[in-house]
């Protein structure tokens, strides 16, 4: 036996070609063989994925693996095989390790670890910005590409100085570079730690405005804009935000941008009780924003949704909401939290999920994968959308078990992921 | 009392404050008597757990305690604590397995009672957490103006100062609201919480407006470091606008209290000339303080399995 593997019988959705029928799909040699109707291959490992659908594995544009440094909340041993869980076949991994993705060594060790210990998914990583994530002094954007990072990002902070985002703009821009904007304006955030509303007043916690995000949003589409270079928007949360994205958009600036599960997901209501896995940054905000967010993916606006997995150890989340971590453990929840959001509440169809979170994150990073083309990379995923799943996150194959949907009923399960041919998951 | 703990007033209903006044009052009788002795706590131990200073309030829950022949210790533990020392959950534990019938805890971050409650067995009151609420401050506020107005129902209740900042305020609104009283606030844009009128509460656009025909006018203390950290631009100007005086207490109704859960920042958020007046009640709300501290510790040991 070979190691091809016949994929029979599932309901394949390929966005990129405009598919969505009852097929089977041949691999070969970690590629995309043949797609067809009844394919025949001998002495080759057989997938029954009767009453499943096939698609293009997912891509996570954001996420946050731990490693180098943080290896207590995540490596990117256990991090890689909770993408694969979740469905994943690549992720982009942010620099904000100990010490900083800002060198190409550090680069280098990250793709390293991937390659001989990783689950197998594609590990993009996300350089720095700046030294140290400091907000001062470039870093060595021209080495780290060299070494393998897809883009830069200061994430956890805001590239707060102007001047050094429009200079990152056109220096990265020259390694065919681009940065993601974690936009967020600092003395807006002050002390707060949830949404700013009627909630933050209830519980008496320190809000955040929305203008906090809004504020950067701004600053980065006009920048951007300006110099006439690309810019993505992380983690989107506003309906302000969303709107700004979409106005952008409209007069041609060279935007893109994302959301999370959770902001389509959840509301600050979750917060009642002082849950303090219902932490994150940015907060989770009102139904209304909820609603924009759904609506910007709906219409375009927001190109793509990212988990922005954020592990974090138990004893970060078991203590007073002001002082516990912020972030949520996403890539297991993912799927189904989305796909019961956006295609279960009729909002889109699943195909047009699977473009937000694969077709579309594989064309904006520019990377292998999003498609189920022949001679394409087998990057494969394979779903039950309309099994009920209840989240269990102390089963989550991830160390972060952190996630305001523990105990929460969805639809969708991930049955199989397959990346370059191979198996890395299966339930 | 069928309830383990209180955390705040939000969700206590009329019943359970109007049991817990009522039995305040006897318990006056205690504090007011010169033996100061019952038995009601006997064999109860009770452990205050203060990560913020407090003078009057553990004071008041500690003569509550000794009172009632309660065997009482005190935890302060200093703010920088919350981060560096021992975790909460683990503190709470411990004191549970010394066999704590009721903790006390103040606490800088909103929610941290509710976090602690989850874990132990004891009781929990909340003495104050961050800005989210200080039950007993409401309950011994609402206890004063029962007494000195004869109910709650449709009184309307002026309270100005840094509303945003207040636990006092928050509890104060739920309870009140709760009791049919009317809330109007008062105080710079900048120290409203976003949307606290969905409380239940009203916004009164100066303080005049505020003090307009209310039978209560309570101060709320106003820290220098909200001026420092340019929430408004000077104390001059903040006393201009916003300070009880005794020009803006006569506007109320004549028969009105002047309130204030101290410490008082005299000559910012209230004049001396109104905080000594005869209309205040500042010193009789900290006897009252005691005396309902006294019926909910009785209350809470004695809850119903």
């Amino acid at each position: 036996m070979d190691n091809s593997i016949l994929i029979r019988g599932g309901r394949v959705i390929d966005p990129k070609n405009g598919v969505d029928a009852v097929l089977d799909v041949l691999v070969r040699d970690g590629k995309i063989a043949q797609v067809g109707e009844g394919l025949q291959a001998e002495g080759v490992q057989v997938l029954d994925a009767a009453g499943r659908v096939v698609a293009p594995g997912f891509i996570d544009m954001h996420c946050h693996l731990r490693d180098p440094g943080q290896e207590y909340k995540e490596d990117i041993v256990s991090g890689t095989r909770a993408a694969a869980r979740g469905g994943f076949t690549g992720v982009c991994c942010m620099p904000n390790t100990h010490p900083v993705n800002d060198c190409a060594a550090v680069t280098r060790y990250i793709l390293e670890k991937a390659q001989t210990q990783g689950s197998g998914v594609h590990v993009y990583p996300v350089g720095a910005v700046s030294k140290g994530l400091e907000g001062k002094e470039m870093a060595e954007i021209g080495r780290m590409k060299q070494a393998g990072i897809i883009a830069i990002s200061d994430d956890g902070r805001p590239v707060t100085n102007s001047n050094l985002l429009r200079l990152a703009m056109q220096y990265a821009d020259h390694f065919g570079v681009f940065i993601m904007s974690h936009s967020e304006d600092k003395s807006l955030v002050g002390d707060g730690v949830m949404n700013e509303g009627f909630i933050s007043t209830k519980l008496g916690l320190p809000g955040i405005t929305r203008a906090a995000e809004e504020v950067m949003i701004a600053r980065d589409i006009l920048v951007a804009e300006a110099e006439g270079k690309r810019i993505h928007l992380c983690h989107l949360s506003t309906k302000g935000g969303v709107q700004l994205v979409r106005e952008a958009k409209a007069r041609g600036v060279r935007v893109t941008a994302e959301t999370t599960p959770h902001y389509i997901g959840a509301t600050d209501d979750w917060v009642i009780g002082y849950d303090s896995n219902c932490r994150v940054n940015p907060p989770l905000r009102e139904e209304e924003d909820r609603l924009a967010c759904i609506q910007g993916l709906v219409d375009g606006t927001l190109d793509a949704i990212a988990t922005d997995h954020a592990p974090h150890h138990m004893d970060e989340k078991r203590v007073e909401f002001h002082i516990a971590a912020s972030g949520i453990s996403g890539f297991e929840t993912a799927f189904c939290v989305s796909h019961t959001k956006l295609v279960r509440d009729g909002y889109m169809t699943l195909s047009q999920l699977i473009e937000k979170m694969s077709t579309n994150p594989a064309r904006l990073l520019g990377v292998p994968g999003g498609e189920l083309s022949v001679g394409a990379p087998a990057d494969i995923v394979v779903l039950d959308p309309d099994r009920e799943v209840t989240v269990d996150a102390s089963q989550f194959v991830s160390r972060g078990h952190n996630t305001p949907f523990d105990g929460r009923t969805y639809y969708g399960a991930v049955c199989a992921t397959i990346v370059g041919g191979r198996v890395i998951d299966r339930e | 009392m069928k309830r383990k703990d209180l955390l705040g007033l939000d969700g206590v209903s009329r019943e359970e404050i109007t049991g817990i006044l009522d039995a305040a009052m006897t318990m006056r009788q205690v504090v007011r008597s010169s033996n100061k002795k019952t038995a009601h706590l006997q064999g109860k131990s009770i452990v205050t757990l203060f990560y913020e200073n407090s003078t009057r309030t553990r004071m008041s829950f500690e003569l509550a305690s000794k009172y009632m022949s309660a065997a009482a210790a005190n935890i302060s533990a200093g703010a920088s604590s919350v981060a560096k020392g021992e975790t909460l959950i683990d503190t709470g534990v411990t004191l549970d397995q010394m066999g704590t019938d009721v903790i006390i805890i103040r606490h800088p971050m909103s929610g941290a009672p509710a976090l602690l409650a989850r874990h132990v067995r004891a009781s929990v009151i909340n003495a104050g957490d961050g800005m989210n609420e200080h039950p007993t401050q409401a309950l011994l506020d609402m206890m004063t103006m029962r007494e000195h107005l004869g109910g709650l129902d449709g009184i309307k209740v002026a309270i100005c100062g840094d509303v945003m900042h207040s636990r006092v305020a928050r509890s104060n609104i739920y309870g009140l609201t709760t009791m049919g009283a009317n809330v109007v606030l008062c105080a710079p844009p900048t120290l409203i919480p976003p949307r606290i009128e969905a409380l239940g509460c009203y916004f009164a656009p100066t303080i005049e407006d505020a003090c307009e025909g209310a039978d209560v006018v309570m101060g709320l203390r106003i820290q220098r470091e909200r001026q420092q950290k340019g929430l408004f631009p000077s104390v001059a100007e903040y006393c201009d606008n916003w300070e009880i005086t005794p020009e803006r207490v006569a506007l109320a109704k004549k028969h009105a209290l002047v309130m204030h859960p101290g410490p008082m920042n005299r000559g910012v958020e209230i004049a001396s000339s109104a905080a000594d007046s005869s209309q205040s009640v500042i010193s009789q709300q900290v006897e009252s303080g005691v005396a309902v501290r006294m019926a909910l510790l009785y209350m809470l040991t004695r809850r119903e399995a």
